[in-house]
């Protein structure tokens, strides 16, 4: 099995590449993604090898790119959007909700749209206000939609790959924070399923959950315990719908408690659904209320104070702490 | 304070507009414009008018089975029929259509079974139909949404290089006035533009956003929007369905060979309510309607066939009897439609299998059936 070290932001591009390689009917279109390569160069080099027609630089119009891509997808195509920032979905979310998520139901099966729509997300770059958002539960909420989030290299590469042949829409997550850290990439075999939960650090005593920027975060807050003696195991959901609930319930069940770490504000966030459904899978199993951590019920803060919004090793701990306290 | 914007607004573009074309008068005269030949047999204009009344017929039966409760709603294109029958029939077998809700004309022209728009309204599902075996999309209730789907498939079109071939199609994108002011149909004039997309966009202007009457929309004609987008934009006789066939031919014609897209503004009148929620007495004039009334679509062809001795009494005998079978054949099978079994809520959402869905589905089942277990 061949293995190349990558970055995040260089495993996305090698994947669209192969996916481009693979299918002549997977295009990829947005704002700038042609001969700059993208504000963050995930489509570096894609339209000098694969040409204008298959890398396609649209007008700066967000609904527009989804809505051509939903026409694109009638025709045949298998579409690839790159919105620039999170905060620039918004215009596109009346085609993602009210069309995208919904043709399938409509034509009762005889349409499908395998659009993937990533979606740069979270905060600590520092950027201005709109930059830095988790819209994940806006879409996690809508039916019709797959959504995922990759959180490292490996996965970002198989993960992309998974998104684009799925005949279903997805809307692709990617830490924007994290496109430069390093990693193997395996670039071929057998990859786990795109809707399967990984537990990327084994522990017996606490149960924590994460997806995308805050994963390796939540890693480093188990390495901190363990030194303390405290075993925290890790599992990085990868897939928020579909969920992969029996890995996430089985680990609870043994474990016992649980903390769901994410960056987008806790309140109706997705981790709600995930305290809900696992309150009432491994009821009789908990020894305290799951705890969620994650930003504050306000608009993202300027940057001089995202790192006191942004969920950190120590706010991860103290949740920790306050679910032994219980 | 008020501010009286409507005062201050110009009448934007009435029907005396150089630019209006039509080629046959309310009167039933048959006129020429130098852009626009037409050539039609006393058999195509024969079956012109049977398109346009049968699809009157069959909208009046569905207003009739909505007031009559089968129906949740309906949305009427009295006064439509030529622009949607001229543009329907402009039509080519590649060619691909976008509609609005309303446009029951157009999809009777695609072959889309009419129970399957009355099944929409009644409930029974969404749509349905496969828009691939048709050249007709689903129909799109958020208003403009569908512009942008025919301009990506039109820029699809030109990836699959058959432009210029005897294979080639073209999207034709069906809107209304009122959706002009959409963001979404703005940016697909754009997209269109700028990639110079096989997409005629065919704008029903009738004069009314439910309440809101063009004013509201625009402070131009309509079709000289299509200029500051960088392409042609063209006004013609909304209820002529010559005229409407001859521009919309055209302008598919030369968007399937390449030549980019344009805009036709078929002028109209919506003689209905917006739907039959609506009540139009709220909003405006009776006047208005009677004026419209002496345009009508219908009786200028039927005039015209008369005129030129075309048809006879046996004909448009023939012609009603025909309306009149179809009509009650389809409030047959409308009042036979068959509701969907609970477990098709969650059909056809994903089309790989989704774990919610299935627990879902089958803990839904399971609450069904422990009534059945009671009551056996």
């Amino acid at each position: 099995m061949t293995a190349e070290t990558l970055t995040l932001g260089k495993a996305l591009n090698a994947g669209l590449r192969r996916a481009m390689e693979d299918d002549p009917k997977v295009l990829v279109m947005g704002e700038d993604v042609g001969r700059l390569g993208g504000v963050f160069r995930i489509t570096d080099g894609l339209q000098k090898d694969f040409g204008a027609e298959r890398v396609i630089d649209t007008p700066l119009a967000e609904s527009g790119i989804v809505g051509t891509a939903i026409g694109l997808a009638l025709r045949g195509y298998r579409p690839v959007c790159e919105i620039q920032f999170d905060g620039f979905v918004f215009p596109a979310a009346d085609q993602i909700i009210t069309q995208l998520a919904k043709m399938r139901m409509r034509s009762l099966g005889s349409v499908s749209l395998p659009i993937t729509i990533r979606i740069p997300c979270g905060g600590g770059i520092g950027a201005v206000e709109h930059h830095s958002e988790s819209p994940e539960a806006y879409f996690a909420h809508t039916a019709g939609l797959r959504v995922v989030a990759c959180s490292n290299p490996v996965d970002a590469y198989a993960m992309l790959r998974q998104s684009i042949a799925s005949d279903d829409p997805v809307i692709f997550f990617e830490p924007k924070r994290r496109y430069w850290e390093k990693a193997p990439v395996p670039l071929d075999g057998d990859f786990p399923s795109l809707h399967s939960a990984q537990v990327v650090q084994a522990g017996t005593d606490v149960t924590v959950l994460a997806y995308g920027p805050s994963v390796k975060t939540c890693l480093e807050a188990a390495t901190a315990a363990a030194s303390e003696g405290r075993s925290i195991e890790v599992i990085d959901l990868r897939s928020l719908n579909p969920l992969d609930l029996p890995t996430l319930a089985a680990s609870v069940e043994r474990t016992g408690r649980c903390v769901v770490v994410h960056e987008a504000p806790v309140f109706a966030g997705f981790g709600a659904e995930l305290a809900a459904r696992l309150t009432e899978l491994c009821f009789y199993r908990l020894e305290a209320p799951i705890l969620r951590v994650g930003g504050f019920s306000t608009p993202y803060p300027p940057s001089r104070l995202e790192d006191e919004y942004l969920p950190d090793l120590d706010r991860i701990l103290d949740a920790v702490d306050r679910t032994f306290a219980w | 304070m008020t501010i009286d914007s409507m005062r201050a607004t110009p009448r934007p573009g009435e029907a005396a507009d150089p630019q209006f074309v039509q080629l046959l008068t309310p009167e039933g005269e048959r006129v020429e414009h130098p852009d626009y030949p037409l050539d039609l047999t006393p058999d195509d204009v024969r079956d012109l008018y049977r398109d346009l009344v049968m699809v009157r017929r069959i909208d009046l039966e569905a207003v009739a089975l909505t007031r009559q409760g089968e129906l949740g709603i309906w949305a009427s294109l009295l006064g439509q029929e030529a622009a949607q029958i001229g543009s329907g029939r402009a039509m080519n077998e590649h060619d691909m259509a976008f509609p609005t809700y309303r446009e029951h004309g157009v999809a009777y022209c695609r072959g889309v079974d009419p129970l399957n728009l009355l099944g929409l309204f009644r409930g029974v599902n969404h749509g349905g139909w496969n828009p691939a075996e048709h050249g007709f999309h689903l129909y799109t209730i958020v208003i403009g949404s569908q512009t942008l789907h025919a301009a990506g498939y039109a820029m699809g079109i030109q990836r699959d290089g058959v432009l210029g071939t005897p294979g080639a199609g073209a999207a034709i994108a069906y809107f209304g006035d009122g959706a002009t002011s959409q963001g979404d149909v703005n940016e697909a004039f754009v997209f269109a533009s700028v990639f110079n997309a096989p997409v005629v966009f065919f704008c029903q202007n009738n004069q009314w956003a439910i309440s809101e009457p063009l004013e509201r929309q625009t402070r131009i004609p309509l079709y000289q929007r299509a200029q500051g987008f960088g392409f042609p934009g063209v006004r013609v006789d909304g209820n002529d369905v010559f005229a409407c066939l001859a521009v919309t031919r055209a302008a598919l014609a030369q968007a399937r060979d390449g030549q980019g897209p344009s805009f036709v503004e078929a002028y109209t009148y919506r003689m209905g309510a917006h739907t039959t929620t609506d009540d139009p007495t709220r909003y405006r004039h009776k006047a208005d309607e009677e004026a419209w009334k002496l345009k009508d679509p219908i009786e200028r062809v039927r005039s015209y066939l008369v005129r030129n001795g075309l048809a006879d009494a046996g004909f448009f005998d023939s012609v009603d009897a025909d309306a009149k079978t179809a009509a009650r054949a389809l409030r047959e099978a409308c009042l036979s439609l068959p509701d969907p079994e609970p477990g098709a809520i969650f059909e056809h959402v994903y089309a790989e299998p989704h774990p919610l869905m299935t627990a879902e589905q089958e803990a839904f089942a399971a609450y069904l059936a422990s009534f059945e277990e009671v009551t056996a």
